[in-house]
């Protein structure tokens, strides 16, 4: 297998297990405004824990779709264009939350201000949903051409695997935020966070174990066996972590299921990127799919330099706003009165 | 519906309306930049002040340019997905190092810098909105390499049908790319410049109608306070608009001076590499000198064979010579030599080839729309023209101190904050549209074996989805637009119309009864986030 596809392959999988881990936590959060938060104060109190980050987090997505485009065009070509509805559902959502963080806190009636909840929460619950379908399809397999074009119509996309995918990282998100405000706020949510967590994890967790299961069992490689044995580990250490209020180790453990989880996925389906369920010579694999060696090795050079980079600041930010923030620490909404 | 037309709609509407958003994110950005800069420097009340408001703007305006721009990183694979493959190994490069070079510094990095005011050093704060500001410029320069190599495909080569990356190098120092970015930023400065102005001089205007400024018999300011809702109107006030409306009137200027050099510099390339389309920019049938000034007819050509009866009525002879090629005299040649050799280079009908869909084998069309091409240049100049000529009127009303007191000279300074928005979208309908029936326009200046990187748009858009699916997004998204424009818009107003204490709400002494829908007051422990969603 050439070397630098597989590399490519490799980045681009660590592209969406980022975002999936990033932006999972914020998808969360987004929900947990209706679901978690009971006044406004401690609505604010989530916003703030996101406030600083969840653009950064969103670039992960955007870098996943630009890597895709650039180390395989292939890949972005069939895999976007065959779920062309979903994904206009997931941009959609995606614009209403972002503009939606921005601009709640700028609306002076409560009733607006509740229209904006709504966009964050179902805004984050439809991109996690459609993102979670996505990555389940290019696992699975989609009903593609010979020229890798969508046979079947707009839906033809539609199947258990997708609904699959689609509730695990909801419900994987859900669980990944409820750990991030145990570790970021303090007060009633940082309790009643941690409750959840302990009634709820074992459930939440167990769609993305299946959807990998589904992957890895037909595949028949030792390495992704491994690896979901990881993920299970990190599921039952975070499950117990947080029974003992260990928030820190809690979070991290949430993350490792869901890294070695898609490492397992990912690893499973290698070489084939995006496999056509019409028949498996017309399946995009890391070979047929990826752009020239001289692309790939002056992305590679970037890549070098640029992930590393994003790393280090990105991991500084979380530190400059490592403290946890408590509804005593939102100050009273101010409301802009014109004096003109 | 035909999804190529559908698709066409999808990607002009998304993107121009993108723009609207981007060129005041790269300016005001910029300008904000400074502001904090100087402010730091010496210390003074109103840079400050100059800093939080005009960031604030710059912050309702960032978010929406974000949320626009995700929908242009998928939409290349959604709806253009034969585009993608055929040019994905040159054209996803620059994007994805757009994402991982730009975007992650200017997201992060803003976040940082909302949220950062009480809690990092004064000047690594500082350096977070540069960070910020300086990573947008530079992601204008990874999309404008894209969109450059579209016009002008180099440092590639065709292997299995594709174009495929052989000199990195070449796409990156692309002399359309290396025209185009300053051409763009000034653009974006141009934008940031006229909403200086506009909203500057609307304060100044309200100060004098409320009688807090007046003039003395010299005509010069005589500065005045009305602290009765907090700091808000004070003497600083004044301070503020005065010199943001001077700063807004140099920027304008300098940035048309700017896009007038690098624009000559464009026009004499596109004279090389996409001759029709400076032939469809004059609506010149026949070759000549003269830049049209007005011209009357059919600018809809007569399909793909004659263009004739163009009429210009005015024309100022030599200058499209000058525009194109620096002296009066070489003759620009005109449609009617062009054609014949489009038809000739390229030929006169599309493949039979199955990518063509029902177009397969129709006559190809080598001429753009004129009406858009002509009007869309004109369009772009003139409005950038106008505002700098206004920047420049304001810069001298405004010498003793203040505005005069004319409500209909307010108005006209709001309403011209849309002017250099009007060049800037101008300007693209017409690179982008002038480029049809290419989506990646041939290159006429290298040899025979590169001149086969070319792709009709009528090749670019997905077979495998329906002109139904395009017909929902298209609905979708421009609803969603549409919606999110007045919602914006109202933002900014109310935002404005509060003046620097929208901004700096420590400014205003809250009259009471007016804290929102709090329920509790916060129990201060000396430790209330600075700012908060
Ligand atoms: C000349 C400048 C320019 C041009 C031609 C475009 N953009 Fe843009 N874009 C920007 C300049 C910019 C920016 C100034 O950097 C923005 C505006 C607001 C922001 O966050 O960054 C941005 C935002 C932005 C974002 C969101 C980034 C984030 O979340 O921080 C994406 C994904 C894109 N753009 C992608 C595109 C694509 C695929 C384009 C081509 C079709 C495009 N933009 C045209
Ligand atoms: C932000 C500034 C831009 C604006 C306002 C703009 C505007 C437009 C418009 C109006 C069209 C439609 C032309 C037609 O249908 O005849 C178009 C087409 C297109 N543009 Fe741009 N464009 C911009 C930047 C870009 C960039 C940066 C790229 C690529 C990186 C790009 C790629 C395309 C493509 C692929 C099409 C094909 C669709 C078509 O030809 O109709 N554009 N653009
Ligand atoms: C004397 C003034 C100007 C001249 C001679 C000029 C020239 C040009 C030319 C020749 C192009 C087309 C490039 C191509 O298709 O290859 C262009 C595009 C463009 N112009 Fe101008 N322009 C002028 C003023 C302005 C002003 C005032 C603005 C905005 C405030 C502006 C914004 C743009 C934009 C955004 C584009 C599309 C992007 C690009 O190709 O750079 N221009 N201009």
């Amino acid at each position: 297998m050439d070397f630098l596809p597989t590399l490519w392959f490799a980045i681009v999988a660590f592209f969406w297990a980022g975002y999936l881990f990033l932006e999972g936590f914020d998808l969360g959060v987004g929900m947990l405004m209706k679901l978690l938060a009971r006044n406004e104060r401690q609505r604010r109190v989530l916003l703030n824990t996101v406030g600083p980050v969840w653009d950064g987090n969103e670039v992960w997505l955007i870098t996943a779709g630009a890597a895709t485009f650039a180390a395989f065009p292939m890949w972005y070509a069939s895999l976007f264009s065959a779920l062309y509805v979903p994904l206009v559902l997931v941009l959609v959502a995606l614009i209403f939350r972002a503009v939606a963080f921005e601009y709640r806190g700028k609306a002076h009636r409560q009733s607006s201000r509740n229209a904006w909840d709504w966009a964050i929460c179902l805004g984050s619950f439809t991109a996690a949903f459609g993102v979670g379908a996505m990555l389940a399809l290019t696992t699975t397999g989609l009903p593609l051409d010979a020229n890798g074009d969508r046979v079947g119509g707009p839906f033809a996309w539609l199947n258990v695997q997708a609904v699959l995918g689609g509730l695990a990282v909801v419900a994987f998100a859900l669980v990944h935020a409820l750990a991030f405000v145990g570790l970021k706020t303090d007060g009633g949510l940082r309790e009643r966070a941690r409750r959840l967590i302990g009634r709820w994890l074992p459930i939440a967790l167990l769609p993305m174990a299946l959807w990998a299961v589904l992957v890895v069992v037909p595949a028949g490689k030792p390495v992704p066996v491994l690896l979901l044995g990881v993920a299970v580990l990190g599921g039952v250490a975070g499950w117990l972590a947080n029974r003992r209020g260990a928030e820190g180790w809690s979070f991290a453990a949430s993350g490792l299921f869901l890294l070695a989880g898609v490492a397992s996925i990912f690893v499973a389906v290698f070489p084939v990127v995006l496999p056509s369920t019409i028949d498996p010579a017309f399946s995009l694999t890391v070979a047929n799919a990826s752009s020239s060696p001289y692309t790939l090795g002056l992305m590679s050079i970037i890549g070098a330099f640029g992930i590393p980079l994003v790393l280090l600041y990105q991991g500084w930010t979380y530190w400059v706003f490592r403290r946890r923030v408590s509804e005593a620490h939102i100050p009273a909404a101010h409301s802009v009165t014109p004096v003109v | 519906m035909d999804p190529l037309e559908i698709a066409r709609w999808q990607f002009g509407i998304t993107t121009v309306y993108h723009f609207l958003m981007v060129p005041l994110t790269i300016g005001l950005g910029i300008v904000v930049a400074v502001l904090q800069t100087v402010w730091v420097r010496t210390d003074r009340e109103e840079y400050l002040r100059m800093t939080k408001f005009w960031g604030k703007l710059f912050l309702i305006n960032f978010i929406m340019g974000v949320a626009t721009g995700l929908v242009q990183e998928f939409q290349f694979g959604m709806a253009w997905n034969e585009y993608s493959r055929f040019v994905g190994d040159v054209f996803g490069a620059p994007l994805a190092m757009e994402s991982l070079l730009a975007f992650f510094v200017e997201s992060t990095f803003l976040g940082l810098w909302i949220f950062g005011w009480q809690r990092l050093p004064r000047l690594v704060h500082l350096a977070c909105i540069w960070a910020a500001t300086l990573a947008s410029v530079f992601s204008a320069y990874f999309i404008l390499v894209a969109n450059s190599w579209m016009q002008h495909p180099v440092g590639v080569e065709m292997v299995d049908g594709r174009a495929v990356m052989t000199d990195a190098w070449a796409v990156f120092t692309n002399n359309t790319a290396l025209v185009t970015f300053p051409h763009t930023i000034f653009g974006a400065f141009a934008v940031a410049g006229g909403f200086l102005i506009g909203i500057a001089w609307f304060h100044l205007y309200r100060r004098r109608a409320a009688g807090i400024d007046t003039v003395d018999a010299t005509g010069h300011v005589v500065v005045g306070e009305d602290t009765a809702h907090g700091a808000g109107r004070d003497k600083t006030d004044h301070a503020v608009w005065l010199k943001s409306l001077r700063i807004g009137a140099v920027v304008a200027m300098v940035a048309f001076a700017g896009v007038a050099l690098s624009g000559h510099a464009q026009a004499q390339l596109m004279f090389k590499q996409q001759p029709m389309k400076m032939a469809a920019a004059e609506a010149a049938c026949h070759d000549g000198t003269g830049f049209s000034v007005l011209t009357i007819g059919n600018l809809k050509g007569n399909g793909a064979t004659t263009c004739d009866d163009v009429v210009a009525v005015f024309e100022l002879p030599g200058l499209l010579s000058f525009l194109a090629n620096d002296n009066f005299t070489t003759e620009i040649p005109g449609v009617n030599t062009l054609l014949p050799q489009y038809q000739e280079k390229y030929g006169t009908h599309l493949p039979d080839d199955p990518m063509y869909g029902e177009r397969a084998g129709q006559e190809i069309n080598y001429l753009p729309l004129m009406e858009v091409t002509y009007w869309g240049f004109r369009l772009m100049i003139t409005f950038g023209g106008l505002a700098a000529f206004a920047a420049l009127v304001a810069l001298w009303m405004v010498r003793k101190g203040t505005v005069p007191d004319n409500k209909w000279i307010s108005r006209l300074a709001v309403f011209g904050i849309l002017a250099p928005f009007g060049a800037n979208s101008a300007g693209w309908i017409f690179t982008e549209m002038g480029r049809q029936p290419f989506v990646v326009a041939p290159n006429p200046t290298m040899d025979g074996s590169v001149d086969q990187v070319f792709m009709y748009t009528a090749a670019a858009v997905s077979p495998g989805v329906s002109a139904g699916e395009m017909l929902f997004s298209l609905i979708a998204l421009t609803a969603v637009y549409g919606a999110l424009a007045v919602i914006e818009v109202k933002m900014l107003v109310r935002y404005i119309r509060g003046g620097v204490p929208s901004a700096m709400p420590e400014l205003a002494a809250a009259p009471p009864g007016d804290g929102g829908s709090d329920d509790d007051t916060p129990k201060d422990d000396g430790d209330v986030l600075a700012f908060a969603y």
